[in-house]
């Protein structure tokens, strides 16, 4: 791929000054940066949360929380961070390249994006707020099952229902926008299945939001009903069915998981072809590894429920439909590791986040096929081994991702290069404290200790402070990485349009400035 | 990466500490076997695939000169990794489908036990002997403060462990009385939720005696730390034995009722009571946790108004978590526990003095029968 482009300079369209320009601003730059503030903040928020449950944890007995709050912590931290840090961070990754990457000069619906983000601030302001409301916050999970969500749940539910409300609008708003600037505005000569990968991801997963988010929306209400207006969906003693509630869930749950994951795949690929200097090995099979992906994500969704009673016919199912999507995401690892194969690789800080993603979200996968054996599944579900599972793929599977993608992008969105020695120290620290918090929790669970526990048995007493160590190892480390965000927007080597080696061939972004001019392409290159 | 993968072969040994239990049923020993063989085929995958991208890695370093090469596609490749995944899969499908097909039978036990998840405590009754009881943890509130060291069975101990017979196919009824809890014990490989409105069942056969310890795996509010499953699992002439026993006092306790009650004798056996059943939420002080918990201390209701009293121990308070402990409790519980929070505290010298008997909720009871 290679274009040529011209970019004039467009003063008179340049972005308005002072809080106005955040506040209305249609620009899908400034909406991509509002969106990875915010989602950065709320890493830090969210962070803190889980820095307070390991605190607890660190010792068995009750020390610094008591249950309820506790309760309320563990909570708060799984939404937060499955709504307000991963999804937020990917859609504001998706607004700064989706028009660069596809040649165009601006998102289809700028008005529309604009109002997709100042919804989450909302969103998580009025979640926050119930926090310091007499009675706590939401305290029944992220999965919130009822009827401990309902019958059961503090009157702040109301308000964790609307903001889940709100969260949904958000994201389907967004997805809406993503899909029609993909449809619409690709440079000539770019076909589907010229996309580039990150765009292909994205285009996926707008998709699953536009299917699931309304699922969730739905679920919601239902407890609405039911908490406020006397319905028993969810209430056995009027007849209704408290394990509806979980398909329901899940329904939307499992996809969501997917959500959180496919534009990492896409991320990783563009750096892993980049600094391997070798183009990505079976584009085509990546596309269709990915929509398979997608599809089967809606038929697995009761492998969170083996526990529930399901008949043995049920139970299969679920487990075979579940190992099945485990042979797409196998081939993406294979095709990233024979990308690097017989490549010139080097290790700036984006690849070595992309080679820890690759092996480290391959370990998740691995205790994924061990969750999914059905009764094997019955001694880990609900206990740490799970809890082991989903951050494998969500710290150095999502995370990762979005770190590296920052990595790889900052020097085109700054004009500056980040400090690499500072961007590598970062990393190995990362790297070291992920596996140090996260590693041993397999253990932890294999030998018995459930997840959600404020308080636990003395024999899990030794791993759960080294967990707790690595933790706040993790937590710090971050603070590092916002450092060295905030000195490459302010001063740096100056970076070339192409920044990376050979990157010019790579995609349509590398042949704009660095900084990309504010209506990043003004006349539409030509692919040839 | 090579340092997990060693450390892991390390501990996931079968006599570990950090392993899944082996048990000691027939089924939860076959589902250590297949968590062992899946185990050991994801670290076959993992050295095959992290061996090639490392030495990959290694060899292509552009930094000792590596010049890339010009491939991107290999068709019988993208094949043949595909059809090895599947092939990989159904290795592990069958022997797991087996298992599934053995643990999963819900053919009727000799011996049924109706297991309810009540926040936060097991109720667990024989079906066919017609006899109860609750579980509650038994692990001092001091030693989770941290105020006495903590013993060796901190959080794993309860007041009355279930007793099975050995060598008995034993089926268990498994529902939740308010919210979702969920019954594992790792030994028997057994873990269900316990849902309200349904009955889930599982099975066991327990070859051997000897005390298993589990707990409840599932969300179920403030205590859900606190309220772990213990089995004692016996010789079938002792659990006969125990059986009986347990009938006879059942019995001895439905003629309490009719006896004449002294507040004093109340009071006592209020007073335990309520630190079993109630100081979780209303406090052993009788504060509370406003505004989720109510005070009992000083409330109108303990002050004034016994005929409400006793209504909201038999009925509960719908839709919160106030539960109907009339429903599982006997008379002379709900009659000691009542006066008791009316004598307690400054309720005793502030209220009305009214004192509750057995007697009275029998008379509550019929009431609300006819
Ligand atoms: C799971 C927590 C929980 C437990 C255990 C519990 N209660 Fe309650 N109790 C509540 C809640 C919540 C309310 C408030 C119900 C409402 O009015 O909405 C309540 C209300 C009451 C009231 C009415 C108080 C008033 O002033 O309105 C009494 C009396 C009472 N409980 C007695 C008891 C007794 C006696 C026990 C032990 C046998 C007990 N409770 C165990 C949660 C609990
Ligand atoms: C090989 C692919 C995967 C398989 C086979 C798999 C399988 C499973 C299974 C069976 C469970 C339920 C375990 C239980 O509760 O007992 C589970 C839980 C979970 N998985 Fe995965 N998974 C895979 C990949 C992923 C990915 C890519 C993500 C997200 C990025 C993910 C996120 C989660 C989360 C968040 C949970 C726990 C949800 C909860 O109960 O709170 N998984 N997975
Ligand atoms: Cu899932
Ligand atoms: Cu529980």
């Amino acid at each position: 791929m290679s274009t040529v482009v011209e970019t004039h300079d467009h003063g008179h369209h340049g972005p308005a000054k002072g809080l106005s320009r955040w506040l209305f601003t249609t620009n899908h730059k400034d909406i991509g940066t509002l969106y990875l503030w915010f989602s950065f903040i709320m890493l830090f928020i969210g962070g803190s949360m889980a820095m307070v449950i390991r605190a607890e944890l660190f010792q068995p007995g009750l020390q610094i929380v008591q249950p309820e709050f506790f309760n309320q912590m563990t909570t708060n931290h799984g939404l937060i961070m499955v709504f307000g840090v991963i999804m937020p961070a990917f859609v504001g990754l998706a607004n700064w390249m989706l028009p660069m990457q596809i040649g165009a000069p601006d998102m289809a619906l700028p008005r529309l994006n604009n109002l997709s983000f100042w919804l989450l601030p909302m969103a998580f302001g009025i979640l926050i707020s119930t926090l310091f409301m007499p009675e706590g916050g939401p305290n029944f999970g992220w999965t919130f099952y009822a009827p401990l969500s309902t019958t059961y749940a503090p009157s702040t539910v109301n308000f964790f229902i609307f903001s889940v409300h709100i969260m949904g609008v958000s994201s389907i708003l967004g997805s809406i926008n993503i899909i029609t600037t993909i449809f619409n505005m690709r440079a000539p000569g770019m076909t589907l299945m010229k996309m580039p990968l990150f765009v292909w991801s994205w285009l996926i997963t707008a998709y699953l939001l536009i299917a699931v988010m309304p699922v969730l929306a739905g679920v919601v209400t239902m407890m609405l009903m039911d908490i406020n207006f006397g319905t028993s969906f969810f209430n056995a003693a009027g007849g209704g069915d408290p394990v509806l509630f979980q398909h329901v869930f899940w329904f939307f749950g499992h996809p969501e998981v997917y959500i959180m994951i496919l534009p990492a795949f896409g991320i990783v690929s563009h750096i892993i072809e980049t600094f391997s200097r070798k183009p990505i090995f079976g584009y085509s099979s990546m596309v269709y590894a990915m929509a398979s992906i997608a599809i089967l994500s809606f038929v697995v969704w009761a492998h969170h429920m083996f526990t529930v009673g399901m008949p043995l016919a049920g139970e299969l199912f679920f487990m075979y439909s579940t190992m099945l999507i485990a042979i797409p995401t196998g081939v993406k690892v294979f095709n990233w590791v024979a990308t690097m194969f017989r490549g010139s690789i080097s290790f700036e800080t984006p690849m070595l986040f992309s080679i820890a993603f690759v092996a480290l979200f391959t370990i998740g996968g691995f205790s994924g096929i061990m969750l999914a054996i059905v009764p094997a599944d019955f001694q880990y579900h609900d206990t740490y081994f799970v809890v082991a599972h989903f951050h494998y793929v969500l710290v150095p599977g999502a995370l990762f991702g979005i770190i590296a993608g920052a990595y790889y992008w900052l020097p085109k969105w700054t004009g500056n290069m980040y400090d690499e020695t500072l961007g590598k120290l970062h990393f190995w620290l990362t790297f070291i404290s992920v596996n140090v918090t996260f590693f041993p929790m397999h253990f932890v669970g294999l030998a018995g200790m459930p997840r959600r526990y404020p308080d636990y048995a003395l024999q899990f007493a030794d791993f759960n402070a080294l967990i707790s160590v690595g933790a706040f190892v993790f937590g710090l480390t971050q603070l590092l990485f916002l450092f060295i965000v905030i000195k490459a927007i302010k001063s740096g080597k100056k970076a070339k349009p192409e920044v990376w080696e050979g990157a010019g061939d790579l995609g349509l972004e590398w042949t704009l400035s660095s900084p990309p001019p504010y209506h990043s392409f003004t006349v539409q290159p030509q692919l040839k | 990466m090579v340092m997990p993968v060693m450390f892991s072969s390390h501990v996931f040994s079968e006599d570990s500490d950090y392993n899944m239990k082996v048990g000691v049923t027939e089924v939860s020993q076959s589902i250590f076997e297949l968590h062992m063989l899946i185990f050991w085929i994801c670290v076959g995958i993992g050295v095959i695939v992290f061996s090639i991208m490392f030495w990959s890695l290694f060899k292509y370093r552009k930094s000792k000169g590596a010049v890339a090469a010009d491939f991107d596609d290999n068709l019988w490749l993208e094949i043949g990794w595909t059809v090895a995944a599947t092939v990989v899969l159904i290795w592990m499908a069958v022997p797991a489908t087996q298992v599934m097909v053995e643990a999963y039978d819900d053919a009727e036990g000799e011996i049924n036990i109706l297991i309810t998840g009540h926040q936060w405590k097991w109720h667990y009754e024989y079906l066919e002997d017609e006899v109860g009881f609750f579980s509650n943890l038994a692990t001092s509130q001091e030693q989770i403060n941290g105020e006495v060291p903590k013993g060796e069975f901190y959080l794993r101990e309860v007041d009355e462990p279930l007793v099975i017979p050995t060598n008995t196919r034993i089926r268990f009824l498994i529902t939740g009385n308010d919210v979702i809890h969920s019954w594992w014990v790792p030994d028997f490989a057994v873990k269900q939720d316990a849902i309200p409105g349904f009955i889930n069942t599982a099975w066991t056969n327990v070859p051997e005696p000897g005390i298993f310890r589990g707990a409840c795996t599932e969300l179920c509010g403030i205590k859900h730390a606190f309220m772990p499953v213990v089995v004692r699992a016996v010789e079938r002439e002792e659990f006969d034995a125990y059986i009986a026993e347990k009938v006879t006092l059942a019995e001895a306790e439905r003629l309490l009722t009719s006896k004449n009650w002294t507040k004093e004798e109340l009071m006592e056996r209020g007073e335990s009571f309520y630190a079993t059943n109630c100081s979780a939420c209303h406090q052993a002080g009788g504060q509370g946790i406003p505004p989720v918990f109510p005070a009992l201390d000083g409330s109108q209701i303990a002050l004034s108004d016994s005929a409400r009293h006793i209504q909201i121990l038999m009925e509960g308070v719908q839709g919160s978590a106030m539960a109907a402990f009339g429903e599982s409790y006997s008379e002379v519980d709900i009659a000691s526990v009542i006066t008791y929070t009316r004598q307690a505290w400054s309720n005793g010298k502030n209220g009305d003095g009214v004192i509750v008997t057995p007697k009275d909720i029998v008379d509550y009871k019929n009431r609300i029968d006819l």
